[in-house]
């Protein structure tokens, strides 16, 4: 669980409103990986998630995710994992073979938002389109929600992750808390 | 008790729910489904408000948002109060409250009035004329007066209590405005699958269907049409519609933005929800139904209450049954009068005569009025018309080739009028879409497009219902077609309704009358009238935007909606010139006014800006810490003790650190990992340091340039392996060093083999100052050894504290011996805790940024941004030796090769000591030559520089300072003067470095 | 606000973006080859056409990627979108 006081307060003080359920999710290895072509495909068979070639789209296998955040750019995540021995088995894959790999599983927090105005409460503070036709399931991207950058994750018609910065996600909690309150 | 000018049944209020409300003190009664201006012309009542300027009493002129009058005040509480609303747009609720404005003491009878005795002395430009001179008067006077006189309404002093939301939304086709033609290019695109958003600024959807009592749509009443299609609209899926939401302002790319009031018209709302949304509308295509407003006739004393826009009076009769008065005279040029005049004949009202401006009428309006038994008098005019608070007369007059005749008084407490219908615009002109005038109409249209938007039925002079509706199919088609959707089946409409032709009038009616006497107002807001607007033309005003700004026609609320095309007529029969050549006023968002609440929408309080604080913030907060704002974080100032002041708190915190061990939370500042194997030679490449020969395991101070040679951003950096650089930057500068090296590593060397991450956030870091730190740290490494030996001055080792991964750098800030221990940010506060522990027996001290500026100004360590302003050198600071002098290239080498940037007299760093230990100096305070000098100096005193820091410093135990002064290196040992209002102070420049300066303590 | 065509993510609002100045402008292999007014040049002129200009945006809030855009200064409207390193397009009706 977080060591943020103020954000485990927030989400301990959250009101249960179907609609739009908020909740943070726990801790999780997060490796950030950059590489040229070369470096993709050991990358993702060492992390047992093929790193996803098409823009904004995450791979997943069991538990474990790789999100596309830019043309070299993944974020893996591993819920509940530890990240040095993922972090080993990468770079045993990619040894020689130029890339950068770094452990950011401390940098930002899981957010859950999840109910039938979900999306509604996202779009107060996010610009985009989140139609499921134009943000589908499987659907990955940094983005803004007010005044923070979040990365933006669709898993269901009704369900989002949200991976945010974790200074900016009291600010986030409490966004989106008080875009849902007119369905308390 | 409901009103005696109701009718007995009709419109669409619900007669079962009466609702009481009060105005200007009085109880009236009304009914669901009224507007206040509905619900007081039901109660008899026409007086709603005072006029701008000459406060004349003024009564409801239309029925619309147009309204230039009856602006009120409705007051829910002393927090939620509203001036400026239009009671035309104001929804009745049960107990609602309003106030007329630009009264006093009442609106029967008010003071200001005496402006419209001597108005002959208030003509357009007064204000810019007459109140100049004496020089001072107009703010210490003039401009208190006129506020107080003219204001238009009064402005709550106490917070908002209400939220507001915004919204992003997406949709293929958006339909602004939802009468005939909105309602039929909605069912034509929703049609075709197309994701459609229908809104509409009234409470219900309709627009002029709401009035229309006689016309069929496919064999239906017009009103059984527009619930059918209402519903079907709302059961399709891919709709949504929006009432009470107006489309405000137009911006690029499609974007539209709405303001939807959620709970204006509610008695008692749910707190939980807004009041107002607004909406930023992206749609692919935009379909503008904005309608037509019907154009007031100007003629004298055309402002009386009682005097209003025919179809308006129509409107308040069979939309919301409402008798608007007993006796009319209807003054027209066009055929909208006609059936305004039969409407309420029908309704009741009794109408004395038809003043048509026109010679002839076509089709069988006349007859069809003389069937009713009306007199109707062609090439009429209204001359003038009697009344105080209400009408109760007007003088006719025949047009005989231009002249006009001998006046007869017809009595009546109703005069209507039209004079025409001007299309609505005004979002296809926010667009940036070309308007052109249409000579036959008298009126601008849309012409070419700049948006992908395209304007339906009246908007575009489209007019006829049957036209209308058609139109509004076809464009809504044609707007889902090219949003990427099929067609919709061909849908033919037989409507059977009246024909109201498409002739008009601008500019001002001829009177006859002595021009000094006579008012006939073009736009009732801002109190001008059509003598003002010939006056600017005789001054010289050719531009209609001069013309505007001179006289303020168009120029209040309402934009001119009423005003803008009778202005124009006006100034063109003048000069004698067509109304195109004038050239037409831009219209400009808001569409009408708009809360402010709406544009904060969260953003207040906690959530104006994010609150970023660190994994230690909640530990220093319960110590008492007092924070400072560093760009979005809260970092620990002071760790104040009972009964200290800030003074006192530092300088405890310093004696600390210089004497024992201080901890302090660093965590604020930015981290970029670079990794890769082109690491290095991206880092010589970015930094004036030189970094191929840094060891792995070493530290090295780094300074970064713009490409102008000037000191960008500051830090440390740490090699961790021939491959991987942990860097660090300022607090505030980590985004905007960040952004800078993707810059050049994407775009001008994409060849380097190497990646950017930031890790501001990865690491808590915890910074452990002060002679005794090893001895403390020491015990609570796992696997390293912080030994001189082993661990030098500048070095970073990888390792495990209290079982926790973790980068130790051992650098220093402050002058002391000191170590930085960067764990994984979920660990900081236990780290923190396990060191805070470790550390009592030596009475560490927790310290906070003051300490921290203290503590390094003392060691004459510069602030990127406090010491530079963004025109520094590294030289400029004393950090030259910071420069690889041997680098072929890096950002900012070139620039630095410049004559101008290695001058003598370029200012540099350099201490302060005030002759006097006790004064502290003023941060930006100047520094001169002279000795003496007064503030104000009676003679210019050249400015040699500005001081940058300056503290009490308890290790000095005496004031010490930084400056940039020109030359100053040179000036080392003389004295100078910083001249204060208090007298000039005595200073001499010193070697920036007051403490240590052989930096002997950092291996102590 | 503008919609902007990323060319990795595709068309997304302004605000996710950061202006990075014209484009095209390529820094000076050799620096300290160029007199003091080549260098000038290279900082600070440039040409501020009215009409299509290429220059530089950064998908700051989503892919991170510089690129380039052909924008019309008095339209406001994006011709073209390109990625980083790829030649300006040739569009006919060019202003230069
Ligand atoms: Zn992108």
């Amino acid at each position: 669980m977080p060591d943020n006081a103020a954000l485990q307060r927030l989400s301990e003080g959250l009101r249960p409103i179907e609609a739009v359920r908020l909740s943070l999710l726990g801790p999780a290895a997060r490796l950030a990986f950059r590489s040229r072509e070369a470096g993709i495909g050991p990358a993702g068979e060492a992390f047992g998630v093929a790193l996803p070639r098409e823009a904004n789209r995450f791979g997943q296998s069991g538990s474990r995710f790789a999100f596309w955040l830019g043309p070299d750019e993944w974020l893996l995540l591993a819920p509940g994992e530890d990240a040095a021995p993922l972090a080993a088995a990468i770079e045993a894959a990619t040894l020689g073979v130029p890339h950068a790999l770094v452990d950011v599983s401390s940098r930002s927090v899981g957010i859950e938002i999840a109910g039938r105005e979900a999306a509604f409460a996202l779009n107060q503070g996010c610009p985009l389109d989140l139609s499921l036709a134009a943000f589908p399931i499987g659907m990955c991207t940094r983005t803004l929600l007010g005044k923070a950058e979040i990365v933006l994750v669709r898993l269901g018609p009704e369900l989002f992750h949200l991976d945010v910065w974790r200074s900016f996600a009291p600010y986030v909690i409490g966004y989106l808390d008080e875009a849902r309150r007119e369905f308390a | 008790m409901t009103g005696s000018f109701r009718t007995a049944s009709g419109g669409r209020i619900d007669r079962a729910k009466p609702l009481a409300f009060r105005f200007d003190g009085t109880t009236y009664y009304g009914f669901q489904g009224d507007t206040l201006a509905s619900a007081l012309i039901a109660n008899g009542v026409h007086l709603m408000g005072r006029s701008f300027k000459y406060h004349r009493p003024r009564g409801v002129v239309s029925a619309g948002s147009d309204e230039p009058n009856a602006l009120v005040d409705v007051r829910r509480d002393d927090a939620r109060t509203t001036p400026n609303l239009r009671a035309t747009q104001v929804e009745l609720y049960e107990g609602l409250v309003a106030t007329s404005q630009n009264r006093w003491p009442s609106l029967a009878f008010d003071a200001g009035a005496m402006n419209d005795l001597f108005s002959p002395f208030l003509p357009a430009g007064f204000y810019y004329k007459t109140f100049m001179w004496p020089a001072g008067a107009w703010k210490r006077f003039y401009e208190p007066k006129i506020r107080a006189m003219a204001g238009l309404g009064v402005a709550p002093t106490l917070p908002d209590p209400d939220r507001y939301t915004q919204h992003y939304a997406h949709c293929d086709v958006l339909v602004i405005g939802a009468g005939p033609a909105g309602i039929a290019a909605a069912l034509a695109a929703s049609a075709t699958g197309a994701r459609v958003m229908l809104v509409d600024e009234q409470a219900e959807f309709g627009g002029s269907l709401l009035a229309e009592t006689a016309a069929t749509l496919d064999g239906k009443p017009a009103q059984q049409w527009l619930a059918d299609g209402l519903e079907t609209l709302a059961a399709s899926g891919n709709v949504t519609l929006r009432t009470r939401t107006t489309a405000f302002g137009y911006f690029p790319h499609n974007m539209i933005a709405l303001a939807e009031r959620v709970t204006e018209h509610l008695a008692s709302p749910n707190p939980n929800l807004p009041r107002e949304r607004l909406w930023q509308v992206r749609a692919t295509e935009v379909v503008i139904a904005a309608g037509a407003l019907e154009r007031p006739l100007v003629f004298p004393e055309n402002d009386r209450p009682g005097v209003m826009l025919a179809d308006a009076g129509r409107t308040y009769l069979t939309r919301y049954g409402a008798k608007p008065g007993t006796r009319a005279t209807v003054f027209t040029a066009c055929d909208s009068g006609y059936r305004a005049a039969l409407e309420l004949a029908a309704g009741g009202v009794e109408v004395a005569a038809i003043a048509d401006l026109r010679p002839q009428v076509h089709g069988d309006w006349a007859a069809k009025a003389l069937d009713a038994g009306i007199d109707v008098r062609p090439s009429t005019v209204v001359t003038g018309t009697l009344g105080r608070r209400r009408v109760s007369g007007a003088h006719l007059a025949k047009l005989k080739a231009g002249a006009v005749g001998p006046a007869e008084t017809v009595a009546c407490d109703l005069v209507l009028m039209s004079g025409g219908f001007t299309p609505s615009v005004h979002m296809f002109s926010q667009s940036r879409g070309k308007l052109v005038y249409d000579p036959a109409l008298q009126v601008y249209l849309p012409g070419t497009s700049v948006e992908r938007e395209r304007s339906a039925g009246a908007c575009r002079g489209v007019y006829g219902l049957k036209a209308v509706i058609e139109d509004g199919y076809a464009r809504g088609e044609g707007a889902a077609k090219d949003a990427g959707f099929g067609t919709s089946s061909p849908r033919a409409f037989a409507v059977e309704a009246a024909e109201l032709g498409t002739d008009g009038f601008i500019g001002a009616v001829p009177h006859g009358r002595n021009p000094a006497f006579a008012k006939a107002f073009v736009d009732w807001q801002n109190d001008v009238t059509s003598k003002d607007i010939a006056l600017a033309t005789r001054e010289g005003f050719r531009s209609i935007e001069h013309v505007k700004r001179y006289t303020t026609t168009g120029m209040a609320t309402d934009q001119g909606k009423s005003s803008n095309m009778n202005a124009l007529g006006i100034v063109s029969e003048q000069l004698g010139v067509g109304v195109p050549q004038i050239g037409l006023t831009t219209f400009r968002p808001p569409f009408t006014p708009t809360t402010f609440g709406i544009f904060a929408g969260a953003a207040r309080g906690d959530l104006f800006d994010p609150i970023r604080t660190t994994p230690i913030h909640d530990w220093a907060a319960e110590r008492g810490a007092a924070f400072e704002d560093v760009s979005l974080w809260k970092r620990a100032h002071y760790f104040p003790k009972t009964g200290e002041d800030m003074h006192a708190a530092v300088a405890r915190e310093c004696k600390a650190v210089r004497s024992s061990a201080g901890i302090f939370d660093a965590s604020t500042l930015g981290k970029i990992e670079i990794v890769g194997p082109d690491a290095a030679e991206f880092m010589n490449r970015m930094y004036t340091n030189a970094w191929t020969k840094l060891e792995p395991g070493r530290l090295r101070y780094g300074v970064m340039l713009r490409e102008d040679g000037f000191v960008m951003d500051d830090g440390v950096v740490g090699r961790l392996s021939h491959d991987r650089f942990h860097v660090t930057t300022t607090t505030g500068g980590a985004p905007r060093v960040l952004a800078h090296m993707e810059d050049y590593l994407q775009t001008e060397w994409p060849d380097l083999d190497v990646w950017l991450t930031s890790t501001t956030e990865q690491w808590a870091v915890i910074a452990v100052q002060g002679p005794k730190s090893r001895e403390i740290l020491q015990p609570l490494m796992d696997d390293i050894d912080l030994s001189r030996a082993a661990f030098p001055h500048m070095s970073v080792r990888e390792g495990h504290v209290c079982g926790v991964p973790t980068r130790v750098f051992s650098v220093s800030f402050t002058g002391e011996l000191g170590f930085e221990v960067n764990v994984p940010a979920e660990h900081g506060r236990a780290i923190w805790e396990a060191i805070f522990k470790a550390g009592a027996p030596y009475g560490i001290t927790p310290y906070g940024t003051e300490t921290m500026h203290v503590l390094r100004a003392e060691k004459g360590y510069i602030i990127v941004g406090q010491e530079t302003d963004g025109t520094a050198v590294p030289d400029d600071v004393n950090l030259g030796w910071a420069v690889g002098k041997a680098k072929r290239d890096f950002v900012g080498k070139r620039s630095l090769e410049r004559a101008a940037m290695s001058a003598p007299d370029r200012k540099q760093l350099v201490g302060l000591l005030t002759t006097d230990p006790k004064i502290v100096l003023e941060e930006g305070a100047q520094i001169v030559a002279e000795p003496g000098v007064k503030v104000p100096s009676p003679h210019p005193v050249p400015m040699l520089g500005f001081v940058t820091s300056s503290y009490a410093s308890a290790t000095l135990e005496r004031s010490i300072a930084l400056a940039m002064i020109k030359g100053g290196r040179a000036r080392i040992g003389t004295k100078l003067h910083v001249p204060m209002p208090g007298g000039s102070i005595e200073v001499t420049v010193v070697e920036p470095s007051f403490y240590d300066p052989k930096g002997e303590r950092f291996d102590a | 606000m503008l919609i902007i065509n990323c060319p990795w993510c595709g068309a997304r609002p302004e605000i996710e973006f950061r202006y990075g100045g014209e484009a095209h402008i390529a820094r000076p292999a050799d620096p300290s080859a160029l007199s003091d007014q080549e260098w000038a040049d290279f900082l600070y002129n440039r040409t501020n056409p009215k009409g299509r200009h290429a220059e530089r945006w950064r998908h700051i809030h989503g892919c991170g990627r510089y690129f380039n855009a052909v924008r019309d200064t008095v339209s406001d409207f994006f011709v073209a979108t390109y990625k980083a390193g790829e030649p300006r397009p040739d569009i006919a009706g060019e202003t230069k």
